[in-house]
């Protein structure tokens, strides 16, 4: 029986690995594709909402205080005075996509820094207000306006200054947390989630094809007549299939996890994958080869009950939903720990186990049950499986 | 003579959809396409298997080949029962029929010696046989095209040679010539009749009557399921044509002219 198995692996690799189209449609290209569309839409993010370093804005300002101008003059703005009458029409500027476009107006009151400094919170008057007019539709528009702001806070605060928060100092950082706790409380968030439909969308590109295709195709019933034990050619389906879709997977994974600085606008600070162990790896690589296992023999029993490859994918669906919804729960969860009695729920232990390993809180029993879960629902499909092949409503 | 395959009461029914209930007017679920059927063939017999379409022939040689299970009675093929023991009758035959393929991307090189594997025949034993089969169909040209781009013709002969990489002693096969042009077809009846010489029993089912002339020994005419005739051919063809005494049976089966 072994050497059936191992014979019909060897087919399929050699029609896997020697079909160059289907080898780079279904391992490079998936890693590719996402590696070129994340570092494109990460550089387009950077690019639309940052404001290139050369640009001069252009602000009017009514009753501008000389204090200040050092201030704003350190900006690198241009300046213009207004009167109180051209500020409603000055409005229409902010809107402006010609040269005569504004960024911002600011309306001090007439003499603002004594106002200012006469005023009295204990008086119950209304404090003197600063005006400032902006697009926050536009990007530049609204940099200018959140640094105006800034500018004017800090005056404020160097006026009546009575405490500060996290004042910067060189010799005390205020964040507590470890590279090790942020890379652990993101990762767990989103990895869980994105390993689990990485890993079926590989079994999906091609299982369905291995086993619905085969039997449209005919090819199936003339391995049916020979001699071979059905579950030697379900397991040598399930094997080799497993093998394909964890390549498609690492693939993707490959192409989020690379293009993960692209995406993030090179705004990985605290972010080290080397902060996991290998006995982490190790772990992690058990959960992912039995995930994979179990993923390929359920879509290798909903391919062989369709007739063709078509209805597979249709019919593989609901199960796709159904991965994203448990992965999401890692999301959700609020990092709650792992109990005994999520490790046996198949596919949620996954979720849990992956979200404990990336927080670096995991019990390893639980590991084992939730891997020992998959390889039992992997068992028990492809038993499933090979009753299927011997059923002839189903094959033929 | 020796009884290399014992059909006994054998019977398949298929289920009705609602809707061909109502176009066969019939109120019963199931459709019955092989009723009860009998024969016995010897070794190193022809034995054919004539009857018009839809008469439950291939079915009947699906059954032999352990491809569906019959509903009643067994097959015994060589001292090994089809519902029984399978994986035994599967070792022992050769099935070919058009619906079993070959995948399109391998070469029949490639898909030979997979075969042979599944088959557990030794590597010597296997090229030899490789060179022998390749060569009598001239295959060998083309031995490392992939299936896919080779013609229905060249096709069906890989078919034909990838099922009997383990030179069985029994082979079953249903509609040889099917889909053939002339000289394809010529080939696989010389080839028959070469099987047939070397001692192998062999099971086909037709519907065309000068193929059965030429290579059978004995035939046995199904109708609705059913073994009407099972003789010699020569028997049967004794005072008429073997086309006339189909239709003179079919005549007293049905009740009608044809």
């Amino acid at each position: 029986m072994n050497k059936d198995v191992f014979t019909i692996v060897k087919k399929e690799f050699t029609r896997f690995f020697g079909d160059k189209r289907l080898f780079f449609s279904s391992v490079i290209m998936p890693g590719l594709l996402i590696f070129v569309m994340y570092s494109i839409m990460g550089k387009g993010l950077m690019k639309s909402f940052s404001v290139s370093d050369d640009y001069v804005s252009k602000i009017y300002v009514e009753n501008m205080p000389e204090e200040l101008n050092d201030n704003f003059n350190a900006l690198g703005t241009d300046i213009t005075e207004i009167t109180d009458e051209q500020v409603d029409e000055s409005k229409a500027l902010l809107l402006d996509d010609g040269s005569d476009k504004i960024d911002a107006i600011i309306v001090f009151p007439q003499d603002f820094i004594k106002v200012v400094n006469s005023y009295e919170i204990s008086d119950g008057n209304e404090a003197p207000n600063v005006k400032i007019f902006y697009n926050s539709a536009n990007t530049k528009s609204s940099r200018i306006y959140s640094l105006i702001v800034s500018i004017l806070d800090e005056y404020e605060a160097s006026i009546s200054n009575k405490f500060d928060i996290n004042k910067l100092a060189e010799d005390e950082s205020y964040d507590q947390a470890t590279e090790k706790e942020t890379t652990g409380m993101l990762f767990s968030m989103i990895m869980p989630m994105l390993l689990l439909i990485f890993l079926f969308t590989g079994c999906m590109s091609i299982a369905p094809d291995a086993i619905a295709g085969e039997k449209e195709r005919g090819t199936i019933a003339t391995l049916l007549v020979t001699p071979v034990k059905r579950s030697s050619i379900a397991l040598g389906k399930i094997i080799s299939l497993s093998v394909f879709s964890l390549l498609s997977g690492i693939s993707s994974f490959l192409g989020t996890m690379l293009s993960m600085p692209a995406l993030m606008g090179g705004n990985t600070e605290g972010l080290n994958a080397s902060v996991y162990s290998a006995k982490d790896y190790i772990l992690l690589f058990l959960i992912i080869i039995s995930t994979v296992l179990m993923f390929v023999s359920i879509l290798a029993v909903v391919s062989a009950f369709a007739k063709s490859v078509k209805e597979a994918g249709t019919l593989v669906l609901p199960f796709m939903l159904l991965i994203i919804g448990i992965g999401l729960s890692s999301m959700m969860g609020g990092g709650s720990s792992m109990t005994a009695l999520d490790s046996v729920i198949p596919i949620y232990g996954t979720v849990k186990c992956l979200s404990g390993i990336f927080a670096f809180n995991y019990n390893i029993a639980y590991i084992f049950i939730a891997v020992g879960m998959n390889i039992a629902v992997t068992c028990a499909l492809t038993y499933v499986l090979t009753k299927m092949f011997n059923n002839e409503k189903i094959m033929f | 003579m020796e009884e290399l395959i014992k059909v006994t009461g054998l019977k398949k029914t298929f289920k009705l959809s609602s809707k061909q209930q109502k176009i066969e007017k019939t109120k019963s679920k199931v459709k019955i396409a092989v009723n009860g059927l009998n024969f016995n063939a010897y070794r190193g017999e022809v034995f054919g298997l004539l009857g018009p379409n839809g008469a439950g022939k291939t079915t009947t040689l699906r059954m032999l080949a352990t491809l569906i299970k019959p509903d009643e009675g067994d097959v015994v093929i060589d001292g090994a029962s089809v519902t029984k023991n399978p994986d035994m009758v599967r070792s022992k035959i050769a099935f070919l029929t058009g619906e079993l393929k070959l995948e399109d991307f391998f070469t029949p090189n490639y898909m030979y010696d997979f075969f042979s594997d599944l088959h557990h025949v030794d590597a010597e034993t296997r090229n030899a046989r490789r060179e022998k089969l390749f060569k009598r169909f001239g295959i060998d040209k083309f031995a490392e095209v992939k299936i896919g781009s080779l013609s229905t013709g060249m096709r069906q002969k890989v078919s034909l040679v990838v099922s009997l990489v383990h030179d069985p002693d029994i082979i079953i096969f249903d509609e040889p010539t099917n889909g053939l042009d002339v000289m394809t077809a010529k080939v696989v009846t010389d080839f028959l009749m070469e099987l047939k010489n070397e001692g192998k029993t062999i099971i086909v089912s037709t519907h065309i009557f000068s193929l059965i002339e030429k290579i059978c020994d004995r035939v046995g005419i199904v109708i609705n399921g059913q073994m009407c005739v099972c003789d010699l051919l020569s028997n049967l063809t004794e005072d008429m044509s073997l086309e006339d005494k189909f239709f003179k049976i079919y005549e007293e089966i049905i009740g009608e002219e044809v």
